[in-house]
């Protein structure tokens, strides 16, 4: 999960590590109080989870106590790539000598964090790392032992630091890096992380990523999530409190599956006989059950795009019989006017099929027929 | 013969007394794995299905031979658990938990090596050795003894795949997923390498999907060893959007890396057969290799 600018930050602090003053500000006036409590040009920063705000114009510069006012009013009012602003980050404008890069991320292929640094901050990490990869500082963290002081000291040297900045340096990423730890997180970075005139570092922007499935470590995340103030749609909301896997599309046949590959490959196999998917869903996690296709019928349906509907079940731990009654009891309760398709095949497959054909509903054994004739039905 | 495990493996399940633990044990006894005890801290004592259960890894270890394990354990404890059997010597262990922190896995794997213990998983449906020994969760009946086998990031794709080797005649030497998670133990390039040493194994099916690295690194090894057998794979997730995550915790295309496009061609670069349908990998096979 994503964490907000301003949440990223007060985490920072309770770590002591440096970030420019600032107040976070609900409405224009208390914008214009932060403003006035800095008593100088500050940055107006929109606090949304998607990325590319600067773009969007969602950060602008005031330079005194009205113009803040009159941009607050302006950002609150906006939605950046669809997300709306509720909050607004005021804060100190910070004179820098340098823009720095310092992360630490999830290296998936060694099983390791993996510390990154660069003095070419400020851009796209990837950028750099793709086009000049030697400017991109690499160190590699044992799981058990953690980052060790000298090793921070190791990437400050071969970003070229000495003195006291290399000592700054070190312990800068040494308090990134136990924040990641503290907070089991995917990606924390700072970027750009300033080298300031008296020669210290502050982090300008910070950024937190917390892992999914650490969340019940951090409770009060847990609950944000709850209050639905999180990087998730509506419907994914409720999908995820049913506990189906649910990720919404931009195409207009709607799909669900048991299991997360196969799920996939049903996109796949939808788009390769000329369709568009309005949806992932897997509802298969530890079997799916006739309550858990209901719920998942029910998510996928309330998508108005969606206008034909493929399901398709390799049942082992699920039941065909749980899941043909599961859509017959959906038709009969909230209708089904669209066109169908249902593939299943495996663990209890006779009654299953027996169920669906009382019903009047028709089914086929494999997924290719199955997404070949949904595509045709959803355009004709 | 089978990879890492067989006919004789004796195998220990934790977390037997859970529902999930129960329910499994049930249908690994039945297709005929040797499950010799299980575990449940303040359960010792209990049997479930006939099988007696131990407090500790350490006193069913000193009760029985043991030498596979499966975890059943919810994900808050499964790092203790997986631990606590890796601690015992027991090789391999395989992880059915899904959810388990990423920073919980990174130690669990760091420490298996250390070890030089085998890991399967975490999230996966395990280990198959058809009509010898079943250590997981998937569908025995879409499985049938032959001699291709399969290393698979994902659990259903697999059971689809191995559906179609066995109606195709091929059937499988072993089946195994390596997990969902961004994290986990053994990966391709380890069930390669098996496969590649093991006399009844004539060829392999790799089924990946988006995120990570692991089918870019696995291209690599088959092109750099000029791997011995055929290899057919079939990757999930062309159409997936950057940044979301599909189902599993592993499936997402992180900013540049991760994507189908870029596995595809990796693979189809080492001289892989990449199918354009799941079931076509089973066909491209049954060509090169003949039933």
């Amino acid at each position: 999960m994503k964490l907000y600018e301003h949440e990223a930050k007060s985490i920072a602090q309770k770590f002591s590590l440096p970030v420019p003053k600032g107040f976070v500000a609900s409405t224009p006036e208390e914008a214009k109080d932060a403003f006035d409590r800095l008593g100088k040009p500050s940055m107006l920063k929109s606090q949304v989870l998607v990325a590319g705000r600067k773009k969007a114009g969602g950060i602008r510069l005031a330079s005194t106590s009205g113009e803040a006012y009159r941009i607050a009013k302006e950002l609150f009012g906006m939605k950046i790539h669809g997300e709306p602003v509720g909050k607004i980050l005021v804060e100190e404008v910070v004179a820098a000598m340098r823009e720095l890069y310092v992360g630490v991320t999830v290296n998936r292929s060694v099983g390791r964090y993996t510390v990154l640094a660069s003095t070419e901050g400020g851009i796209d990490i990837e950028e750099v790392a793709s086009k000049s990869p030697e400017r991109v500082v690499r160190l590699d963290v044992d799981p058990i032992a953690g980052l060790r002081d000298y090793e921070a000291r190791i990437v400050g040297r071969k970003l070229g630091l000495s003195g006291k900045q290399l000592i700054d340096i070190a312990v800068t990423i040494s308090k990134i890096f136990r924040i990641g730890m503290t907070y089991d997180c995917e990606l924390v970075e700072s970027n750009p992380l300033l080298e300031t005139k008296e020669g210290g570092f502050i982090a300008a922007d910070f950024r937190v990523l917390i892992d999914d499935n650490s969340l019940w470590r951090h409770q009060e995340f847990q609950e944000r999530i709850r209050r639905r103030d999180a990087e998730f749609t509506e419907i994914e909301l409720r999908a995820r409190e049913k506990g189906l896997s649910y990720v919404e599309l931009d195409g207009d046949i709607g799909v669900i599956g048991n299991g997360a590959g196969l799920v996939m490959a049903t996109l796949d196999m939808i788009s390769y006989y000329g369709g568009r998917a309005a949806n992932f869903c897997d509802a298969g996690a530890g079997g799916a059950t006739a309550e858990r296709i209901e719920a998942a019928l029910e998510i996928v349906l309330s998508n108005r795009r969606t206008k034909a509907l493929f399901i398709n079940i390799l049942a082992g731990i699920t039941r065909c019989d749980d899941v043909a009654r599961g859509i017959v009891s959906t038709r009969k309760r909230i209708g089904m006017d669209l066109p169908i398709v249902i593939r299943m095949v495996g663990t209890n497959e006779q009654e299953g099929r027996r169920i669906l054909e009382e019903a009047g509903i028709s089914f086929l054994d494999s997924m290719e027929k199955g997404a070949r004739e949904v595509v045709a039905r959803s355009k004709g | 013969m089978a990879v890492l495990v067989g006919k004789n493996t004796k195998a220990l399940v934790q977390g037997i007394t859970g529902s999930q633990g129960e329910f499994h044990t049930k249908l690994m006894l039945e297709y005929g794995t040797k499950i010799v005890a299980g575990t449940s801290p303040g359960k010792g004592g209990a049997s479930v299905c006939g099988v007696p259960v131990y407090d500790t890894v350490a006193e069913a270890a000193e009760a029985h031979e043991i030498d596979a394990s499966i975890v059943f354990v919810p994900a808050p404890f499964a790092r203790d658990a997986a631990l606590e059997a890796i601690g015992s010597g027991i090789s391999p262990v395989v992880i059915i938990t899904e959810g388990i922190p990423i920073r919980d896995t990174m130690e669990i794997r760091a420490i298996a090596h250390e070890r030089k213990i085998a890991l399967i998983g975490p999230n996966t449906p395990g280990i198959i050795a058809p009509g010898e020994c079943k250590l997981g969760i998937m569908p025995a009946h879409v499985f049938s003894k032959g001699k291709v086998g399969l290393v698979s990031r994902s659990g259903t794709l697999t059971y689809e795949i191995a559906a179609a080797l066995t109606n195709s005649g091929l059937g499988e030497t072993t089946c195994v997923g390596i997990g969902g998670d961004p994290i986990v133990g053994l990966g391709f390039i380890d069930f390669l390498e098996l496969f590649a040493a093991d006399e009844e194994t004539k060829a392999v099916v790799l089924i990946g999907e988006i995120g990570g690295n692991a089918e870019e690194n696995a291209a690599e090894y088959i092109k750099g060893t000029a791997y011995p057998k055929p290899v057919a794979a079939y990757v999930a997730g062309r159409t997936a959007p950057p940044g979301r995550r599909m189902g599993h915790a592993g499936a997402i295309i992180s900013g540049r890396t991760g994507t189908a496009a870029s596995k595809i061609e990796a693979l189809r670069g080492a001289g892989v057969h990449v199918a354009e349908k799941p079931t076509d990998a089973a066909w491209v096979l049954a060509s090169l290799v003949g039933k």
